[in-house]
């Protein structure tokens, strides 16, 4: 679709070279694959969209104590639950007279952390688990899928709880034992779609052609399976900021007074019904970011997705 | 039982035409019904000689009678005749001799009798659960008990103290839960393996108050049965509903719509917006618990008294007072709750940075340093670390807080294994050795002795001469005498104990306004559901 | 499982000795996965932060009563020993007692788990419903507004905290406009306890007592929570189908029958989402599963006895064989699920079959 497009504009230097239909080298031609992966993710507005949210998320983590107007963990009691626009604090104070906009701002790279490690880990130990298993079957299916089972079956509240425990308290652990947890479920998406693919003709023609099982895996089923994966693990994020919060009630996630959103959001609980801001905004903020994701990780599925761009 | 109910909505399908079959715009409760939203999640056991949580003494109130108890429209007038009519005291004040009250029968009809008596404390001092040392401290124990607690005939019981207590003492004790008198041939009759019916009582009743057990959900609700030969008088109420609402916003949306009676849990920014709501009036009732933070002696820079001192200047009491805690705790530092005999009013602390810091200077701390507070995670206490991390960092020192969940928090107290405790304390029976007991007696600080139940234990704090001071108090017969030596007590603990009081607990109890006569039991005892009235 | 029907394939024996075969091997990986649940379950309950000692004597327990009861709870024992004693106890069907309602573990959960069940399986049922139609609309109007919508709208719901969620719903439906019973659990307070449990599940036990005052009552409570629940499995739900379907879309297949002449209607609906429900099958059964293991704060919020409740409570209060009950109870839960996906898999797609 976004093929039209290219070929109107006219190809010179080093846009050329990357559009290249006969590649010298093997780096050309991934750069221009990646060259063309970024115009049809920039053509598409809500991906953009998306991509920006992260790099404010970004922005806003790296410069928070410039963006703060206030510090973040000051308190004054006697203007506590302050509504936003009030006494100058532009998203309101929480229960302790704590301005919220600068908690929202420090809060950004924990998020951001959190955010990173299980998108990164999670969804990895689950293709690799899911891949191996659907492609390789037999005896190895079996075992690799009851593991899965195991973990998938278990409260995850429970089981993050005992990799806490066994790892100590703290906001890395808990995420750590999130992505532990959060592994299961893209495993056995891994595992259906490569039952799907493995009988596919192209996967025969390459076995014949003398690829062994790893590269089959690692080069042809991967990519098949990462769209699934990827709208997965962006729908997930903001779970996953959530979790982190349920784990935090439990004194196993962030402890106070860090302005963990999701621990914010908890903390505005009880203040609900006459102070609706002090858990909305630190709501909407993970809406904002996880919409983002969102955004974001539909643009990049149909720019790693092989099957779209023959079309 | 409510027309409006059966017009309950018609089904999902129908949810858009909802309010052509909409309830009645105001619900009510049944008008011989009580409906209370409260937490009852502490509740693992309904066996008087057994439980020791708070929501398990409200409904043990008021499903069993004892020895001597309260009136509830009258809690400061102390301990009055109940299922004993009368006592007197002999043998230089070690023998009670308790006349039974005659014609008053268990739920199940059986006849209240001395024997029962015996049974249930004998049944206290033998299965040793938790709250036994309520009755143990005054010389019981299962190879004694044969002599020391004894039905002389149907209508007399008698029982033996080890030495002479203040009389105040040992009745005081006699109202707590443990001294329930439960209906011994019931009981007898469900004993397994002679478990002592403990089994079977977890989870049922056999008293002679006000209400019977229907049943009891564990986290989800208890129903109450009225007892119609109730020797005070039948309760106008036939059932009472406890149901655990674990929200404060959830619990108000229930009373203003009329749904419960009574809300028990509503946080001080829910009590402001109800308060000003037309048919919902809030009650203010002082309670026995005490809220405070302590230091651990063992660790050396903690130990020092004037680090001790300025840690009591660096709490902002009014502030939190004011704010977050607003009409549900008052500043209060001393070890007895206010009420008691021998209670302390002075308030000699007050947030004083400078002053801190001075201390802190001649300490050779001025640079500050680091400490942890653990504390579990409940919000008005994790609001209080976070306000003493905030005045605490004035002066330089630099908290970090640990949460976690209760069982957690407290196996570390009990390990002695923290720097600072920030939790709350609440009197086992109305007396006022029970708190110092804990936190002013401590025989032995050793670590093999593991009194791990006393407080002052906990925190490594060795005080001999207090420690003698709070077992003189215990044996002193002069009412007036005692209470001037509590009073002494507490001066001096609370210039050098380790220990920084900071609040007593205030509940408030949003009612609707047709309901009169719900009592929360104030610092003393339980609630009583059983004058309730609408 | 497709281990079991590859070895079945394999060798051409008698039907009947191959379903016996496979059914016997079905029943061996229930097995082997029961055991590893029960053992890392186990192992959990060791490991714990908090002392399941502490949950049965209290906070002011003095030491002797304290080490009384850890002798009574047989915790001076090696694990290995314990571990013996405990699946023992499990396999004669004995989950010991519940420290925290001082009842057997089996009783409870026959009281929670039907709770949890009812409130699911209408949430699942509403995430269906509205999730697939929603999730194909997008598909087919991929990057329209109609597209837009269902996405912002499934992902509003997705990352707002679920008691914002429910406790705006309350004020709206129960406080507002009535619409809704109150949030005391599955019935109003004093219908209570009044139909015979024969299910556990109130509206089915009420509908079968004939009972339908309490059966409207208790739907007015099922609505809100269960629709809450339902909103999250509705933008997982619809979200995987507009995948599957965008995909699916732009197969061939799909252009040969639009060029052959058949109705957009019979394109969408009768191939592509038929081809679709295969791999629909395995997010659906991780949705329920998922809204099985109960949700606290949803339950907390309305105060619905449920799973979820069950055991955050029993973990928090190291009630540790309400714990282990619970696991095996979702444990089994799970299982059961990914077998009835995977049986369904092979019915539905030819290409799993072969």
């Amino acid at each position: 679709m976004a093929s039209d497009t290219l070929q109107s504009t006219s190809h010179t230097g080093w846009r050329a070279w990357l559009l290249t239909d006969t590649p010298a080298s093997r780096m050309q031609a991934r750069l221009g694959q990646l060259y063309l992966g970024w115009r049809t993710f920039r053509s598409n507005p809500l991906a953009l969209i998306g991509f920006l949210i992260i790099v404010a998320l970004v922005l806003m983590a790296i410069f928070a104590p410039l963006l703060a107007v206030h510090d973040p963990y000051a308190q004054n009691l006697d203007l506590r639950l302050r509504a936003p626009g009030e006494d100058g604090y532009w998203l309101g104070s929480d229960d302790l007279g704590r301005d919220i906009w600068s908690r929202i701002v420090h809060g950004a790279p924990i998020t951001l952390q959190i955010v990173a490690i299980v998108a990164v880990t999670a969804p990895t130990i689950g293709l690799l688990v899911g891949t191996a298993a659907g492609y390789l079957g037999g005896w190895i299916d079996v075992v690799l899928m009851r593991i899965t089972d195991i973990f998938l079956a278990f409260p995850r509240l429970v089981l993050a709880l005992a990799f806490v425990a066994v790892l100590g308290a703290g906001i890395e652990n808990a995420i750590l034992a999130i992505t532990l947890t959060a592994w299961p479920p893209y495993a056995r998406i891994a595992r259906a779609e490569t039952l799907t693919i493995r009988r596919a003709d192209f996967i025969a023609a390459i076995r014949l052609q003398g690829a062994g099982p790893i590269r089959i895996i690692t080069g042809h089923i991967w990519p098949l399976c990462l769209s699934s994966i990827i709208i997965r693990v962006t729908l997930d994020m903001a779970g996953v900021i959530l979790t982190a919060a349920g784990l935090g009630f439990l004194g196993l996630g962030a402890q106070p007074p860090l302005p963990e959103w999701g621990a914010m959001i908890s903390a505005g609980r009880d203040f609900f019904l006459d102070s609706w801001w002090v858990a909305t905004i630190p709501g909407l903020a993970i809406f904002i970011v996880s919409l983002g994701f969102n955004l974001l990780g539909d643009g990049l599925r149909d720019v790693l997705d092989p099957k779209r761009k023959s079309a | 039982m409510k027309l409006t109910r059966r017009s309950a909505v018609k089904g999902i399908g129908a949810l858009a035409a909802a309010p052509a079959f909409g309830r009645m715009a105001f619900a009510e409760t049944p008008p011989n019904m009580l409906v209370i939203a409260g937490t009852i999640d502490d509740i693992v056991s309904l066996d008087p000689q057994e439980s020791f949580e708070f929501s398990g003494s409200d409904i043990l109130n008021n499903m069993y009678g004892s020895l001597v108890s309260f009136d509830p429209k009258d809690l400061s007038a102390g301990y009055i005749p109940d299922l004993a009519e009368s006592w007197e005291i002999s043998n230089e004040g070690k023998t009670f001799t308790f006349k039974m009250r005659p014609g008053v029968k268990f739920t199940s009809g059986n006849p209240v009798t001395a024997k029962d008596v015996e049974y249930s404390l004998r049944r206290a001092v033998a299965m040793e659960k938790t709250p036994s040392f309520i009755l143990t401290q005054f010389g019981f124990n299962a190879d004694n008990m044969e002599e020391t607690l004894v039905a002389t005939d149907d209508m007399t019981f008698q029982l033996t103290t080890d030495k002479t207590y203040a009389t105040s003492f040992v009745l005081n004790c006699l109202t707590a839960t443990i001294a329930y008198v439960v209906d011994s041939e019931t009981v007898k009759a469900n004993e397994v393996d002679g478990d002592w019916g403990n089994g079977w009582l977890k989870t049922n009743s056999a008293g002679s108050g006000a209400y019977s057990l229907v049943n009891w959900k564990a986290n989800e609700s208890y129903t109450l049965q009225v007892n119609p030969e109730f020797w005070r008088g039948a309760p106008a109420m036939q059932r009472v509903i406890i149901q655990h609402i674990g929200e404060s916003a959830t619990q108000r949306l229930l009373l203003e719509k009329g749904d419960v009676d009574i809300a028990r849990n509503l946080t001080p920014e829910d009590i402001a917006a109800v308060e000003a709501q037309e048919g919902i009036e809030v009650d203010s009732d002082l309670r026995g618990r005490i809220m405070y933070f302590s230091l651990n002696q063992a660790k050396p820079i903690l130990s020092d008294p004037k680090v001790i001192e300025a840690m009591k200047y660096l709490v902002d009491y009014e502030g939190m007072a004011n704010s977050f805690l607003k009409g549900q705790y008052t500043v209060h530092q001393a070890f007895l709750p206010l009420t008691y005999m021998g209670e302390l009013k002075e308030k000699p602390y007050s947030l004083d940075i400078e002053k801190a810091k001075a201390l802190l200077a001649e300490a050779g701390h001025g640079d500050g340093f680091e400490l942890e507070i653990i504390v579990r995670t409940a919000q008005e206490r994790v609001q209080i670390a976070q306000s003493l991390q905030n005045t605490f960092a004035q002066a330089g020192i630099t908290v970090s807080i640990t949460q976690g969940t209760a069982k957690q928090i407290l196996a570390r107290y009990r390990a002695r294994d923290f720097d600072i405790y920030l939790g709350a304390w609440g009197p086992d029976y109305p007396d006022p050795h029970t708190n110092a007991d804990t936190f002013a007696h401590n025989p032995d600080n050793s670590l093999e002795a593991g009194l791990t139940g006393k407080l002052a234990w906990r925190n490594s704090w060795d005080i001999p001469e207090m420690t003698k001071a709070t077992e003189a108090a215990l044996v002193e017969q002069d009412r007036d005498t005692r209470a001037q030596m509590y009073v002494d007590i507490q001066r001096e603990w609370q210039k050098t104990s380790p220990f920084v009081p900071m609040f007593q607990k205030i509940e408030q109890v949003a009612r609707r306004s047709n309901v009169q006569g719900f009592v929360t039991g104030s610092a003393i005892t339980a609630a009583f559901y059983w004058p309730v009235t609408k | 499982m497709t281990d079991t029907t590859a070895a079945a394939g394999r060798r051409r024996t008698a039907p009947l000795v191959r379903r016996g075969a496979a059914l016997l091997s079905t029943l061996g990986v229930i097995a082997v996965t029961m055991f590893g649940l029960i053992f890392v379950t186990f192992i959990i309950g060791r490991v714990m932060p908090v002392d399941p000692v502490l949950a049965v004597v209290g906070e002011r327990a003095s030491k002797e009563i304290y080490d009384r009861v850890y002798f009574e709870m047989g915790l001076d024992k090696s694990l290995v020993e314990q571990f013996w004693i405990y699946l023992t106890d499990v396999l004669t069907g004995n989950f010991g007692t519940s420290t925290l309602t001082a009842r057997p573990v089996v009783e409870d959960i026959a009281r929670v788990f039907p709770a949890t069940l009812e409130l699911a399986t209408i949430g699942v049922i509403i995430g269906i419903v509205f999730g697939v139609p929603m999730g194909v609309t997008a598909a087919v109007y991929q990057g329209r507004w109609p597209d837009h919508v269902v996405r912002l709208f499934g992902l509003f719901g997705y990352s707002m905290p679920i008691f914002w969620l429910a406790l705006m719903g309350l004020i709206i439906f129960y406080g507002n406009l009535d619409w809704v019973g109150a949030p005391t659990g599955r019935v109003d307070v004093f219908y209570q306890d009044i139909v015979p449990p024969v299910t556990g599940m109130i509206l089915i036990d009420s509908a079968i007592a004939g009972d339908w005052t309490i059966f409207w009552n208790a739907v007015s409570h099922v609505v809100l929570p269960a629709a809450i629940l339902g909103y999250y499995s509705l933008a997982y739900i619809s979200r995987m189908t507009r995948s599957f379907m965008i995909e699916e879309l732009s197969k061939e297949y799909v252009t040969t029958a639009r060029v052959k002449g058949l109705s957009e209607r019979a394109v969408i609906w009768r191939h592509a989402v038929g081809n679709v429900s295969v791999p629909l099958i395995t997010v659906i059964a991780l949705s329920y599963a998922n809204l099985l293991e109960g949700s606290v704060l949803t339950e907390t919020i309305f105060s619905w006895p449920g799973l979820g409740q069950y055991i955050t409570n029993a973990l928090l209060n190291a009630d540790m064989a309400a714990v282990l009950g619970g696991t095996v109870v979702v444990g089994l839960t799970f299982v059961g699920l990914n077998m009835l996906s995977d049986v369904l898999y092979r019915v539905l797609d030819p290409r799993a079959r072969s």
